[in-house]
């Protein structure tokens, strides 16, 4: 049995602890983070943190509260895993004390990811990204000082959530995307473009096409602020606060040197090994779709717990020497931007076929569906949670991109 | 058992109704209804999963 190792207290990593003492591991079970606020739930702290509704104990995942004898060590960050030695170093986050190798019988490997941030902007006042507690309760101090504008950079799900809160607020916000298109690549020309009109619609100045040449400064104190962005056509925004949304780099540094593949993500098999002992899970873990024939990365919410559980249960499976289960959802994930609900399942790609089958666009209510000849591959719905859902479920079951259309046509 | 569910926190993801939709319809009004607030006991694993997946922690559980 011995010790298991969880390396990421987010969800994939507490839900993978948890599976493995629900499914009865014995042996110690340590789950590490670099994280000294972990464990917590982080899509509100895009929303209802980021807005003032909602405090630290709100967020506090139900994972966290059970009595899972889990030995929680919080503040360290993973440098190195030697995989044939079975030990895992550590230091102490952000320069404290801690300095530990642990040695595990099985790994989980679940650092998720941090956010980018845009080169030669560290250490500049007023400038933000939105990925831990931490961040989140930094920008909120800000907000709350009511700047007179926020540029929001990156109009991808965290950019288009923190304008919407900042919108709430009653802030002027300009959001700027180096795409002609937001969510293109995840949404397809089409259906980007209707989310950039619910933008347009709450009221905020949305700059397309066109990227940040650099941030304008001053130095106050001794410290150096933002006061503006510069963008790539010349025009200069003035803001004072700057909210970088970019997308995320994994943390997967600490396993350059353990003969793992690491090739966008830990590449693993399709029941998220890695290696013998040793699974992936949540937003770094790359594994093969036979469901949507092709290797999938998924940094869902939804993806991390399931994943968590299946990586898990991939372990338990080696320790009773039993076949580790398929890991092959179908992804989904929500996104709520003003008074809007956007949700998407499946994994569809830009050049899909995309048919508006209910509601209208111009409304922001409808429900969309993605193809590839017979293939079902999205269902996308905004402000149509059981349109969605129940697309979901079919499409779990197989469902044929004709059949859908035809279910959808049928009142 | 008995099902409560905190309709100030829930949000209409209908993630309960993809796990369990014998007790949890999400409506064409977008509202959460709860079709079996006393389910039987044989219902506890898809409940307990609806909890824990719920994204506002808005489902909870009973003991009677």
């Amino acid at each position: 049995m011995g010790t298991a190792l969880v390396v990421g207290a987010s969800l994939a990593g507490l839900h993978a602890a948890r599976t493995l003492r629900l499914g009865g591991h014995e042996g110690p079970i340590i789950v590490a983070d670099a994280d000294v606020d972990a464990p917590y739930d982080k899509p509100p702290l895009s929303k209802q943190v980021l807005a003032g509704e909602w405090e630290r104990d709100r967020i506090v995942l139900p994972a966290a509260t059970e009595d899972l004898d889990l030995d929680l060590r919080l503040g360290l960050r993973a440098t190195e895993l030697d995989a044939s030695a079975r030990t895992v170093a550590f230091a102490g986050a952000d320069g404290a004390d801690g300095a530990a190798t642990v040695a595990f019988d099985q790994l989980v490997i679940a650092t998720g990811a941090a956010a980018r941030r845009l080169p030669d902007t560290a250490g500049i006042a007023g400038v933000h990204v939105v990925r831990t507690l931490h961040d989140s309760l930094a920008l909120r101090a800000e907000l709350e000082a009511t700047p007179s504008r926020v540029v929001v950079i990156g109009a991808g799900f965290i950019g288009a959530e923190v304008a919407s809160t900042c919108r709430r607020r009653g802030l002027e916000v300009t959001l700027v995307e180096a795409l002609s298109v937001p969510l293109e690549r995840i949404l397809g020309a089409e259906m980007g473009r209707v989310c950039a009109a619910v933008h347009v619609a709450n009221g905020v100045d949305l700059r397309l096409g066109v990227g940040v040449d650099h941030l304008d400064t001053i130095e106050v104190g001794g410290e150096s602020r933002v006061t503006g962005v510069t963008l790539t056509d010349g025009s200069t925004v003035v803001a004072d606060v700057v909210v970088v949304g970019i997308g995320v780099q994994l943390n997967v540094d600490w396993l350059t040197e353990s003969g793992l593949t690491i090739d966008d993500g830990v590449v693993c098999d399709a029941s998220l090994r890695a290696a013998p002992g040793i699974v992936a899970a949540g937003d770094l873990a790359r594994y093969p779709s036979a469901r949507f024939d092709r290797m999938l990365r998924i940094e869902h919410w939804e993806t991390a717990i399931a994943g968590g559980e299946a990586a898990a249960r991939t372990l338990l499976a080696e320790q009773r020497r039993e076949s580790a289960p398929v890991f092959d959802p179908v992804p989904w994930f929500w996104s709520d931007q003003y008074d809007r609900k956007i949700q998407l399942a499946g994994r569809p790609q830009p050049s899909d076929e995309c048919v508006v089958v209910e509601g209208s666009t111009e409304e922001f209510r409808f429900v969309a569906l993605y193809g590839s000849g017979d293939r079902l591959t999205g269902v996308l719905g905004m402000n149509r949670p059981r349109h969605v859902v129940q697309m979901r479920m079919a499409m779990e079951e197989g469902i044929t991109f004709p059949a859908a259309l035809e279910r959808m046509a049928t009142p | 058992m008995r099902i409560v569910v905190d309709f100030d926190l829930c949000e209409s993801n209908a993630v309960c109704m993809g796990i369990a939709p014998e007790i949890f319809e999400v409506r064409d009004d977008d509202f959460l209804y709860v079709l079996d607030e006393n389910p039987p006991e044989s219902m506890r694993a898809k409940v307990e999963e609806s909890i824990q997946r719920c994204p506002k922690q808005a489902i909870s559980l009973v003991e009677d």
